[in-house]
């Protein structure tokens, strides 16, 4: 509670804390300076290993892909991030230039909510949920109303500010997800790739987005990817996991791995054959629609979803 | 004017309206949050644990088994909390295990040598019997839940929406857990004699589930759940005063009727 009061405080008095604008007083563009080590992370919940000794250095203003089968404990690294699980190991986040400690702050998107229909919580009630202290439930405050739009405008979801939560889309969902992500100024971003809701052109945007935030913040993202086109195309690094990182590199170096070919599959199909384009491997940038197993169930889940929308 | 109010010329048709008006707006407010977070099996678990907690007193040799009560609802709630934050079985049959179990010790306890008949009123619950004493009991636990809703509301209710998200924002989430599985625990048992085991958990969920059909924000949600909630206890007090019916019943009837009314002019008007 505390911790959220400071980040509050800092928005409503503007820059301070050596040149921590806020986002409506111009944006600050990665520095290149910052870098996070996680090191001998581990995770075991009950007697299973979940994850094993994770070493990873991740710099500002880069897109890391984390890719890895079912399993392979993606969502569980970034939860021990979060601190939502209890790990070994530390992660530390350096200023590269002059050494010197500082505290991270981590903003997160999920994949999805835990909201069913009719649940009477707009896009206001929900970011201010977790921004203000003013109790949300008696008032809505213009003011807030106002910087929340701001932020939304970063996604151009600023109309969705009234609008319940559980009727939006998968696409606008994560819009606003990211625009709350964003407002606290994090030093590293975790996002959790939407599996379902979307539709192709809607991860494209998704993808996009991303990309801006990258290029326009001063933040590192983890992406938790299930698309390893998307990966080829935007990422910067990528980081194969199955429990302990099995390779880490750029989308080249990762994708012609003999790692990467033991995981999604030997030679240049990946999955189900019969259903998917090839993705060659090695030649990942021209790659058209590389499809893991479950990718390929998504892909006919996007079309019936497109169909019934 | 006076034939009106008719139905207040006795003292304890006042104390059960000064009741019903703290403990409906109480539990219209707890319930949007109950209902969000989906803990209705939870609080109907703690309802139950009720009579276990009074047989405990009474194995115990305890004077005021009210207290035995609030005790052991207290524990109950912190260990049905703890339970169902581990992800390791179904919530609602662990819950339920455990519900039935303590309901089972509490019956066959405080039903040996058949005496059971004197504690049958705690299954339907009488708010005509509320003393003055009582009421401020009440409004005592009425307050410090108004003062941790604007603390803490906020943060609940990021916690329904995600916990992880939440704790990424800062929200510590398993303190708020525990205050508010504490803060149902103390409210049940604090007015589980004038509402009912039977009925308490109707009470709770009804107006906000009723509100939901209306509601399209929080503000919304809450004005409407408090306000469900109030207009069924008064009029469910009159009309159990007219026609000699027991009180809580004749709530939940008026509670279930908004549920149903509002349910239909929802979806016929509001989608």
């Amino acid at each position: 509670m505390r911790e959220r009061k400071k980040n509050v405080r800092r928005h409503a008095s503007g820059p301070e804390d050596g040149g921590r604008p806020a986002a409506s007083g111009g944006r600050r563009k990665p520095c290149g300076l910052h870098c996070i080590k996680i090191q001998h992370l581990s995770v075991t919940i009950g007697e299973q290993e979940i994850l094993r000794d994770i070493n990873l250095h991740i710099h500002c203003g880069s897109l890391n892909a984390l890719i890895g089968k079912n399993g392979a404990g993606k969502s569980t690294l970034m939860r021990a991030i979060l601190g939502d699980v209890p790990h070994s190991g530390q992660i530390e986040f350096k200023n590269t230039e002059d050494g010197r400690m500082q505290r991270l702050r981590v903003g997160y998107v999920p994949q999805s909510l835990n909201v069913d229909k009719y649940t009477p919580v707009s896009v206001y009630d929900m970011i201010a949920c977790c921004q203000s202290r003013l109790p949300v439930f008696l008032k809505k405050s213009r003011k807030l109303a106002a910087r929340i739009r701001e932020y939304l405008e970063i996604f151009q979801a600023e109309e969705l500010l009234d609008k319940q939560v559980c009727n939006l889309s998968g696409g606008e969902l994560q819009r606003v997800l990211l625009s709350m992500a964003v407002m606290d100024e994090p030093n590293l971003l975790l996002l959790d790739e939407p599996v379902s809701g979307i539709d192709q052109n809607g991860m494209e945007v998704f993808y996009q987005a991303i990309h801006r935030l990258k290029e326009e913040f001063d933040l590192a993202i983890i992406l938790i990817s299930h698309d390893l086109s998307y990966v080829a195309e935007y990422a910067d690094r990528v980081i194969l996991l199955d429990r302990e990182v099995l390779k880490q590199g750029t989308v080249e170096e990762v994708y012609a791995s003999a790692e990467f070919q033991r995981v999604f599959g030997t030679g240049a199909l990946i999955g189900d054959a019969g259903k998917t384009a090839g993705a060659l491997i090695g030649d990942a940038d021209k790659a058209v629609g590389s499809l893991t197993g479950d990718g390929a169930r998504r892909g006919g889940q996007q079309a019936e979803g497109g169909g019934q929308r | 004017m006076r034939d009106i109010f008719s139905w207040l010329q006795f003292d304890f048709m006042k104390l059960a309206f000064a009741a019903i008006l703290i403990i409906t707006p109480l539990f219209g407010l707890l319930g949007t949050m109950i209902v969000s977070r989906k803990m209705a099996f939870f609080s109907d678990a703690l309802g139950h644990s009720a009579l276990t907690g009074i047989a405990v007193g009474v194995v115990f040799g305890v004077q005021d088994t009210n207290l035995s009560m609030v005790l052991f609802a207290v524990v109950f709630a912190l260990l049905l909390n703890k339970i169902s934050s581990r992800n390791t079985a179904n919530t609602d049959t662990v819950i339920s295990v455990f519900s039935s179990f303590s309901i089972a010790v509490g019956l066959a306890i405080l039903s040996k040598g058949g005496n059971f008949s004197q504690y049958s009123s705690l299954l339907v619950g009488d708010v005509l019997s509320i003393t003055r004493k009582e009421i401020l009991y009440l409004l005592v636990i009425f307050l410090v839940t108004l003062v941790f809703w604007c603390l803490c509301s906020n943060g609940l209710q990021a916690l329904s929406l995600h916990r992880s998200l939440a704790k990424s924002k800062g929200i510590p989430v398993t303190l708020l857990e525990y205050l508010f599985a504490v803060l149902v625990a103390l409210i049940v048992m604090l007015s589980i004699k004038w509402v009912g085991i039977l009925i308490i958990n109707a009470l709770l969920i009804l107006p906000a589930a009723a509100s939901r059909n209306l509601s399209a924000n929080l503000r919304e949600y809450h004005f409407f759940a408090v306000l469900f909630s109030m207009f069924s206890g008064v009029l469910g007090l009159i009309i159990s005063y007219y026609t000699n019916v027991a009180t809580g019943p004749t709530i939940v009837i008026i509670a279930s009727i908004l549920y149903f009314a509002t349910y239909f002019y929802g979806r016929k008007y509001l989608q």
